[in-house]
């Protein structure tokens, strides 16, 4: 009984990943851009999302740095791999630093090396204030990410200041390098929270003073929830200024770490499948928002109250209304497993089964 | 640098301070009695200012009539605040308040966005308080003689109100241990109103001259002082009234002194304060004069 079950399972998971690769590809070949754009935008919030929902939800340390570990990996990606004969142009108002005007990197190691130096700068600043708690831990980490900000405005030489920079190649507008990305990043936060050290991260969330009672090395595992989690937004930050083409530092305001916090929120702390599902629904409904701030004619008439800004505060109404009446969102803590999935169908079919006899049909 | 610079960036670093004090107070009153970061205290904050906005410019009251109405109103929106996003998660975990709070803030700043177009507005000038007066050889703004004044009132009153009435009483029982405050009969849901509505109260005086200071109304210009004001609070010792204006003082007259002795760090003005904060935390995470907390198990 037991191996049918897990039989059953493993088949499952490989038809789902049949679906998504010809899916991916399907899209990827027939789907027009701006579609293919937003699927490639949420892989990539699926990717800050799981890195948030790792340290937040997981090990319960509320953060809210994520945008200034995805300006990192962001400006390592822009750097690194805008070609060496467009550097002069674009680095008109102060030449590029010689230390590294000369380097040019692939994508893959650009990727790669933005998630790296994210990850160092998590522990640098993890190191410090990881033993606060709480609100306290949320402001520091939101203070860290305006640093970040304000650093990357007033190193001229080497991020071109307020300017930003632009032309970086376009490669995450592929699908399968965000959606590539980002399932290997599923599979590993998933091994990570089902290993050992994942235990002790939920150890520590559930009562970090029992948990040290009990041998857990607070300090250790919290940084390396940190460093793990800034490294993944590294990579996304990376994914996401290949994406636009372009990165500046406004773009990196601690705002957009908001967008992050809907999405675990609204996918449940402490859930990956959540974080995945709310991706999904918070970029495609930002999306879709968006036509609410163009004006609208009714039969000649327009309506005012569409006008730049209204999604905004209905994305801001929305994050309200979830915590204060939904503050478990559509997971909780709990992930959606095929075991789950083929429960709710059989009781479904057991619900329906006795009044199916109710007709009088008896056998 | 000389004497008179030096004397004059004194006076703006006092004048800054003050306002940072007058802000901070709110957050460490709140904190004090709800252990919460009131995240959209920035918020109320930048709506104060555009109430004066309009008090002043669009519907041209009278300047003592409109810093009454002005504080009013944004009182009232405190209170509100707390009636509609933190009251229903009272007993909720602490993430989750802290995660309300920042989407009032976020709201509250879309909404003036919104409502009052992300464009910057031109504070009011009223009773010539922008205007510079020369002392001898320093010539300092006028507001930033005001704004000292203006705090010890406010402070003198609240102190009173804290230390000599029923509702300071009361406030001072339900920081203790709320609790124990709502067994002896405390009526905690109205002294957290109140205590929202007296931190709301300050820091729209402390916009009224925050705006003659720096005169431009937009829907970001809580954000930083917010947080600036909180660290303030932090250094001094959260939930210390004292502490918060102490606090004030020093971040204030540091910001403002360093910018004027190493011209080159300009830039990184806002950077410094969360440098600070990160610094007093590991140092003296209770601040300079906040009482000691342990954690009960």
């Amino acid at each position: 009984m037991m191996n049918n079950t897990k039989k059953r399972n493993i088949i499952c998971t490989a038809i789902l990943a049949v679906i998504v690769l010809a899916l991916i590809y399907f899209a990827n070949n027939y789907l027009d851009a701006y579609i293919v754009r937003i699927l490639n935008l949420c892989a990539i919030y699926t990717i800050i999302g799981l890195s948030m929902n790792l340290i937040n939800g997981f090990t319960g340390l509320f953060s809210l740095g994520q945008a200034g570990f995805m300006a990192i990996g962001a400006y390592t990606v822009a750097i690194f791999t805008l070609p060496l004969d467009m550097r002069s142009t674009i680095f008109y108002m102060e030449p590029m630093n010689p230390a590294i005007a000369g380097i040019h990197l692939s994508f893959v190691p650009a990727l790669l090396l933005g998630g790296v130096i994210a990850g160092f700068a998590a522990f640098l600043i993890g190191a410090p204030v990881l033993r606060l708690r709480g609100d306290y831990l949320a402001i520091a980490t939101l203070g860290f990410s305006e640093i970040i900000r304000i650093l990357l405005t007033n190193l001229q030489s080497i991020t071109n200041g307020a300017l930003g920079i632009n032309k970086i190649p376009d490669n995450a507008n592929n699908m399968w390098w965000s959606f590539g990305v980002a399932i290997v990043i599923l599979i590993l936060t998933a091994l990570l929270i089902n290993s050992s050290y994942g235990r002790a991260f939920k150890a520590i969330r559930e009562d970090d003073i029992a948990a040290e009672a009990m041998g857990i090395n607070l300090f250790k595992h919290k940084v390396m929830s940190f460093v793990v989690g800034g490294f993944f937004a590294g990579v996304g930050g990376g994914l996401y200024a290949s994406l636009l083409g372009t990165v500046d530092p406004k773009q990196f305001y601690f705002t957009l770490t908001y967008n992050f916090l809907l999405i675990i929120v609204l996918g449940g702390m402490g859930s990956i499948s959540g974080t995945v599902i709310a991706s999904f629904i918070v970029t495609c409904g930002l999306e879709l928002l968006r036509t609410f701030d163009e004006p609208l004619t009714v039969a000649g008439y327009e309506i005012s109250l569409f006008r730049p800004g209204f999604s905004m505060v209905i994305f801001s109404l929305l994050l309200m209304i979830i915590v204060l009446f939904y503050s478990k969102g559509l997971m909780g803590r709990t992930e959606l497993t095929w075991d789950r999935i083929f429960n709710f169908f059989g009781k479904m079919k057991s619900k329906k089964a006795p009044k199916s006899t109710e007709g009088g049909s008896t056998k | 640098m000389t004497l008179e610079l030096f004397l004059q960036n004194l006076a703006n670093g006092i004048a800054v301070g003050s306002l940072y004090a007058l802000i901070a107070v709110g957050y460490t009153m709140v904190y004090g009695i709800l252990r919460l970061i009131n995240f959209a205290h920035g918020d109320i904050f930048m709506m104060a200012a555009y109430f004066t906005f309009f008090g002043v410019a669009v519907f041209h009251l009278p300047w003592y009539f409109a810093c009454i109405f002005v504080v009013v109103l944004t009182a009232g929106l405190g209170m509100l605040i707390e009636r509609a996003a933190y009251r229903p998660l009272r007993d909720a975990p602490k993430d989750s308040v802290l995660v309300s709070a920042i989407g009032v803030s976020f709201l509250l700043e879309n909404l003036a966005t919104y409502l009052f177009s992300g464009k910057p507005k031109a504070f009011p000038d009223f009773l010539g308080l922008m205007s510079t007066v020369s002392l001898g050889t320093v010539s300092i703004q006028k507001v930033a003689l005001v704004v000292p004044v203006v705090l010890i009132v406010c402070m003198s009153i609240l102190l009173f109100v804290i230390n000599k009435t029923k509702l300071g009483m009361a406030m001072r029982a339900v920081s203790k241990d709320y609790e124990i405050a709502r067994v002896m009969g405390i009526n905690i849901n109205l002294v957290i109103a109140a205590t929202f509505g007296i931190g709301s109260g300050l820091a729209a005086v402390g916009v009224i001259l925050w705006g003659m200071k720096y005169p431009q109304v937009s829907p970001l210009m809580g954000v930083m002082p917010g947080l600036k004001c909180f660290i303030a609070a932090v250094i001094g010792g959260i939930g210390n009234i004292k502490g918060a204006v102490l606090g004030g003082f020093i971040l204030g007259l540091i910001e403002v002194m360093l910018v004027a002795f190493f011209q080159p760090l300009t830039g990184y003005r806002d950077a410094f304060a969360f440098i600070l904060l990160i610094l007093i935390l590991l140092v003296k995470p209770t601040g300079l004069i906040g009482e000691k907390t342990t954690e009960k198990v």
